[in-house]
Parts: C-alpha cells; sequence; structure tokens
C-alpha cells in the first residue's frame, strides 16, 4: 500500500497531476492538471456534460481516478483508506445541487447532524452553533420547517448552513446557481463571498452561470471535451485565452464549439436517406413478392 | 446464434455481478449493526416497519384464520372429525401461512417503501451528502433498516398466527358449534412447541432476513431516476415473493420432511 | 414529542410480538412452563410397525402415558426396534404387558398401546417388553385369508 501523505505546494489545496477518469467508454478526464489556491474561490466552468460535477465527487473521494493523483491538503484522496477518508470528509463541505437535506428532519435537526454525528458537544452548545449558522445564511426563523416547506433557494441555503455546521476547509459548490430566481442567485452569490471571507474557506464553485461566477471567483478553470481549456485569473484568460475560452466567456451559438452536433455532410446525408428509405421499401415488399 | 450466446452471457454476468454486489453489501452493512448510537435510528425504523404494517398484518391475519375455520369445518365434518378444526388451522397457520403470507404482505407493504425511501434518498442526493459529510450510510441508513427487519418480521408473522387461531377458533366455536374443548385439546396435542413452532419463527426470521435484504438492496442500488424507482419497487415485491416461496419449500423439506 | 409516540407504539409492538409467541406457545402447542417431567425409556420389538411415526403417544387404557422418542431396525432379529418414553410415575408396567400398534379410529393415526400383565416385576429404565403385537397389516390379513381358502 503506497503513502497516502504526500507533499503539497503551501498556496494550494488542492493539487490533481495526470488525473483520467472514464465512465463506461466515455473518456471524461485525459490526463489532466488543476490547481485550487488555499484561501480563494475557484470556479470550475465548462459546457453541460463535461463532468463538472464528477471532478467534484472525484475529489471528495465518491469516485477513484483511473490514473493520477488527488492532493487534497496533503492527503492523496485516491489512496486513503476508508477510514481515512471519511475522516477527511469532515473538513470538506459540499452543497449538493439540490440541497439534499434530509427529508424526514427540520431545518435546525438537519444543520445539527453532522454536529450531532461528529461531536461530543453538549445540546446548548449544539443549539449555539446552529443557530449561528442558521443566522448567517439568514433562515434563523425557518429552523422547525420542514425541507419540504422549504423553497428552492431556502432549502439551498439551509443546506450550507449545514455544509459549513464543522467549520470545515475547503466548501465545494456543485451548480449552487442553478434553478434559482435573480433574488435567490444574488443571495447565494453574496453568501459564497461573504462566507470564503469570514471563514477563510477554500471554495470550489461548479457552474455554467458566467456571470454570477466571474462576479466571485479568483481563479478560473475552463474545462471541456476531457481537457483544461483554461487555467488562471477571470481577466487574465478573458485576454489571452484560446478560442474556445472566448466563445465560453462571451456564450457565442457557433465558434470552435459547433452548434451543430457532429454528422457527416448535409447534402450526403439528405441523398442517403432518401436511398435507405427506396432499400427499405423493397425489401419489405420482397417477402410478399 | 452467436448474438444469442452473447446476450445470454452479458445477462447473466450482470445477474451475478448484481449478485455478488448485493453479498459484499449485506455483509459491509452487517458490520455496522452493533452502535449504541444507532438506536433510535432502530426504533424509528422499527416504527416504520414493524408498527405500520400492524394493521395488514392483523386484518389479514384474522381473515385468514375465519376462512381456514369455516373451509376446514365443512371438509371435516363430513367424516364426522369436525373436532380437528383446531388442529388443522393451528398447524397450517404456525407452520406455513403465519411465516409465508407475512412475508408475502411485508414485501409488498414495507419492502415496497423501503425500496422507494432509499432510492428516494440516492435520486436526491441525500446519500451521496451523508457520504460527503463523513458518515457512512451503510451505518446511518441501511444497518437500523435491516435490523429493524430482521427484527419485525418474526414478531409479525407471531401476530399473524395468533390472530388466525383466534379468528379460526371465532369461526368454528362461537359459530359453528364445535366443542371448545377438544378443539383447543386436539390442537395442543397436535402442535408441538419445538417441532412447529419454533421452526415457523425460524422460517419467518430467515424471510424477514430475505426480504428485508432485497428491498434495501435494491433501494441502493437502483438507477436514481422515477423510472428506477418504479423498476427497483417492482423487483423487490417480485424478487421477495419468489424468494419467500422457494425458500420455503427448502426449509419445509428440511424441517417437516425426512431429507 | 412525537419521537415519545414513536417509542411507545413500537414498545407496545414488541410487547404484543413477544405476547402472540407465548400465547402460541402456551395456548396452541399447549407447552407448559413446569420443568419437563422425568421418564424412563423402555424398548419393545415388533414385526411390523405399520405407520407408527416418532412422536406417537403411548397410551395405558386410552390414557397417554408417554410418546415414542426413536424407531429403529434390530440388525440381529431383523425387527422395529421402537424407543418410548414414559412418564416416571407410572412405574406398574409389568414384564408380562403386551405392546400393542393400533389405530386411533379407522383411518387415524397410529399410536402404541399397553396392556397391563399380573406378574410382580415391573419394567425400568431400558428393559424391554416381552411380548408385542405389531399392526394389523389388512392387506397381509386378506392375501391370508384367501390363500387359506383356497
Amino acid at each position: 500500500m503506497p503513502d497516502a501523505i504526500a507533499k503539497i505546494d503551501p498556496g494550494n489545496f488542492v493539487e490533481i497531476r495526470g488525473l483520467s477518469f472514464s465512465r463506461g467508454d466515455r473518456l471524461i478526464y485525459d490526463n489532466i492538471d488543476i490547481d485550487i489556491p488555499k484561501g480563494k474561490i475557484t470556479a470550475v466552468m465548462g459546457p453541460s456534460g463535461t463532468g463538472k460535477t464528477t471532478l467534484l465527487r472525484l475529489i471528495g473521494g465518491q469516485l477513484k481516478p483511473d490514473a493520477g493523483t488527488i492532493n487534497v491538503n496533503g492527503q492523496l484522496v485516491n489512496r486513503l483508506k476508508r477510514k481515512e477518508l471519511y475522516l477527511l470528509r469532515e473538513r470538506l463541505g459540499m452543497l449538493f445541487q439540490s440541497g439534499a437535506l434530509f427529508s424526514d428532519l427540520t431545518v435546525y435537526e438537519n444543520v445539527a447532524f453532522p454536529l450531532r454525528v461528529h461531536t461530543d458537544l453538549p445540546e446548548p452548545m449544539i443549539r449555539d452553533l446552529v443557530l449561528m449558522k442558521l443566522h448567517a445564511v439568514g433562515l434563523r426563523g425557518a429552523r422547525d420547517l420542514m425541507p419540504s416547506e422549504l423553497s428552492g433557494g431556502m432549502a439551498r441555503r439551509a443546506a450550507l448552513a449545514r455544509a459549513i455546521a464543522l467549520d470545515p476547509d475547503m466548501v465545494m459548490y456543485d451548480e449552487p446557481f442553478t434553478g434559482q430566481d435573480p433574488i435567490a442567485m444574488a443571495v447565494v452569490v453574496k453568501l459564497i463571498r461573504s462566507l470564503n471571507e469570514a471563514l477563510g474557506l477554500t471554495s470550489i464553485v461548479v457552474s455554467h452561470d458566467i456571470q454570477e461566477s466571474l462576479s466571485i471567483t479568483d481563479h478560473l478553470i475552463i474545462v471541456a471535451e476531457g481537457r483544461v481549456m483554461g487555467q488562471g485569473a477571470p481577466e487574465e484568460l478573458r485576454e489571452v485565452g484560446s478560442e474556445f475560452v472566448k466563445q465560453f466567456l462571451l456564450g457565442l451559438p457557433d465558434g470552435p464549439v459547433a452548434f451543430q452536433y457532429p454528422a457527416t455532410d448535409i447534402a450526403q446525408d439528405f441523398l442517403q436517406e432518401s436511398g435507405d428509405l427506396q432499400a427499405q421499401g423493397d425489401s419489405k415488399e420482397s417477402p410478399h413478392a | 446464434m452467436l448474438d444469442f450466446l452473447q446476450r445470454l452471457g452479458r445477462n447473466n454476468l450482470a445477474r451475478l455481478s448484481a449478485l455478488g454486489r448485493a453479498g459484499i453489501f449485506f455483509f459491509q452493512a452487517l458490520m455496522h449493526v452493533p452502535s449504541v448510537q444507532s438506536i433510535p435510528l432502530f426504533v424509528k425504523q422499527l416504527y416504520a416497519i414493524g408498527v405500520l404494517s400492524l394493521i395488514i398484518i392483523v386484518v389479514s391475519g384474522l381473515f385468514i384464520g375465519m376462512v381456514l375455520g369455516l373451509q376446514g369445518y365443512y371438509i371435516l365434518v363430513a367424516y364426522g372429525s369436525e373436532q380437528a378444526v383446531g388442529q388443522m388451522i393451528a398447524l397450517t397457520l404456525v407452520r406455513e401461512l403465519g411465516p409465508v403470507v407475512t412475508a408475502l404482505l411485508f414485501a409488498g407493504r414495507a419492502g415496497s417503501a423501503l425500496t422507494a425511501e432509499i432510492g428516494l434518498m440516492k435520486a436526491t442526493e441525500q446519500l451521496s451528502s451523508l457520504e460527503m459529510m463523513g458518515v457512512d450510510p451503510l451505518k446511518h441508513v441501511i444497518a437500523p433498516r435491516l435490523l429493524a427487519g430482521f427484527v419485525a418480521m418474526p414478531l409479525l408473522a407471531c401476530i399473524f398466527s395468533a390472530v388466525g387461531v383466534w379468528g379460526g377458533m371465532m369461526v368454528s366455536v362461537d359459530w359453528l358449534g364445535v366443542y371448545d374443548g377438544s378443539f383447543w385439546g386436539n390442537m395442543q396435542a397436535a402442535v408441538d412447541f419445538r417441532q412447529d413452532i419454533v421452526n415457523g419463527v425460524i422460517k419467518s426470521l430467515v424471510f424477514g432476513v430475505v426480504c428485508t435484504w432485497i428491498a434495501v438492496f435494491q433501494g441502493y442500488d437502483l438507477v436514481p431516476t422515477s423510472e428506477g424507482i418504479s423498476n427497483a419497487t417492482t423487483k423487490t415485491v417480485v424478487y421477495s415473493s419468489l424468494s419467500v416461496l422457494g425458500l420455503d419449500f427448502v426449509l419445509t423439506a428440511v424441517m417437516f420432511g425426512d431429507l | 414529542m412525537r419521537m415519545r409516540t414513536i417509542e411507545i407504539s413500537v414498545g407496545l409492538f414488541i410487547a404484543a410480538g413477544i405476547g402472540a409467541l407465548f400465547l402460541l406457545a402456551l395456548e396452541v402447542s399447549g407447552l407448559s412452563l413446569r420443568p419437563q417431567e422425568s421418564t424412563y425409556k423402555v424398548y419393545a420389538e415388533f414385526t411390523d410397525i405399520g405407520g407408527l411415526r416418532v412422536r406417537a403417544k403411548v397410551s395405558v387404557a386410552g390414557v397417554t402415558i408417554g410418546r415414542v422418542s426413536k424407531i429403529g431396525l434390530d440388525n440381529r432379529s431383523v425387527k422395529a426396534l421402537v424407543e418410548m418414553q414414559i412418564r416416571s410415575d407410572i412405574d406398574f408396567i409389568t414384564r408380562d404387558s403386551i405392546a400393542r400398534v393400533t389405530t386411533a379410529g379407522l383411518l387415524g393415526e397410529k399410536y402404541v398401546d399397553i396392556s397391563i400383565g399380573g406378574d410382580f416385576d415391573v419394567l425400568g429404565e431400558g428393559d424391554y417388553f416381552e411380548s408385542s403385537q405389531g399392526a394389523l397389516n389388512l392387506e397381509k390379513l386378506i392375501s391370508d385369508f384367501a390363500t387359506s381358502n383356497l
């Protein structure tokens, strides 16, 4: 068993080296290197379906890479034993796209859950901590509601309170802006920013909402087609990025990413189709003949 | 032909690997069973699995006992041996119908609910979020449910049989006029505690393990979409029912036959 | 508050389940909570035991005094060897008593009936009946009857 302890650049919280990952026959990541700087907000962006959520699951150790190493704060996630992995995860918070609140517990109990499981704190102290976290996300008054009674934006805020309940070192946000109305979106943007500053967190935001992400991010990583297309400060990328990066950041419909799904030549396609139909018609008739 | 063989091979490999996954899953979950912290979770599950199944078990047991009393009486009265109706009701219930019908109802009532619940937790990323919080879902979600199923099934089967005997007695003694002394006397002479009742309880324990295992695994292993959940729920009921009936034959042959 | 009702109902459920088990044990199977009565073993050899089964009752004058505990084949005499457990308080089975395999009713179950004799010696642990009578084999009876009449 190789040692799971490794050196890491003091400026980075996560270092990914030579990572390859495939799901079935589909290659999702092909030998990529990524740095997540400590104490900053990093946005991982890219078109839908490029495996941005997969990246978070790889960092959290829920998926194992086919090759390469994932170094989280000096520990190689893909080589940790089950128990060590669970210990490491107590230091990480994750906000899921749907919130993933426990549907049979109240908001209060949801936020108290990680505290109850991982600490032996007395009940009054748990109560203080939970109310503090709920106050930070503005839901102190909603503590007795069930998750089914919350709106989408409130559920995500409650889930955020739960994710920071144990004061983690890093919080990963999976598509925090998707499906939110403008006000709720603004609230989440403000929360991510203020939590990062107040708690000294390292944050990873996975998103394809360019405006919101660019407004808070310090470090931008663009992934597509299994590769890292650009990595660096947002302003820098906008200036010197490749054609693809520019297309993505500006949201143009056509460019290196073609509007058309890959297909054969259009003229040939139409001709061939009529030929095929003809042939099918023939074969259909022949058994009766 | 080769295509057919390939399909056959692929299907069976998929089935085998699912069976292997189910086995590993079962043992990993069992490793987590004893823990003081999980007692409240266990109680909650015992409520969901056991107490909420109670009504269907009691009502079915009552009616099945009453029907047995009625049918048994009309068959036996032709031979003038209607006093033996008690022994017939008791043996049928304690040995067979108690464990089997309870398990079938359990699969339909509690098993499908377990699968759907765990499936929904998976679909809404609750299981993932437990993992990311550093809490093992096997320990927190699966183990209490498995244990509750193991405990609930024999209790439900005993209640079913007891209510059934009472229902049969109500019909044959109170309504049809079988002499109650010979009703109980014949019953007690024919039913042996170790041979019949203990074996019945063992059967229901085995069914409890199998039904809960299937239900929980189907929920844990399903494809997290609405279609996946409905498929898995159906599978739970079908697989549980078939395994219960098949195992019942094997257990009966071992316990009561001279195999 | 809600947790309390859940806990109470779970408690009731477990109590009901265990209660049902006790009910089945005591009322349905007639298990007595008194310690197992002490018994002694006696043996009888039969030429034919018919459909006699283990756990069949052993009776005197129709009153059950024990049960058949084992059925085997005696290799030397090539007869069925039946082991019976008799209640200890039945200490008057004389050495010349006859053990007989009979049927309850015309089609009922086989059991062992014992007719007490007049000897002074009584059977103790491990003793054998001196005389026994096997099950009545209807087919054999009819064929004997038919051949003797021809």
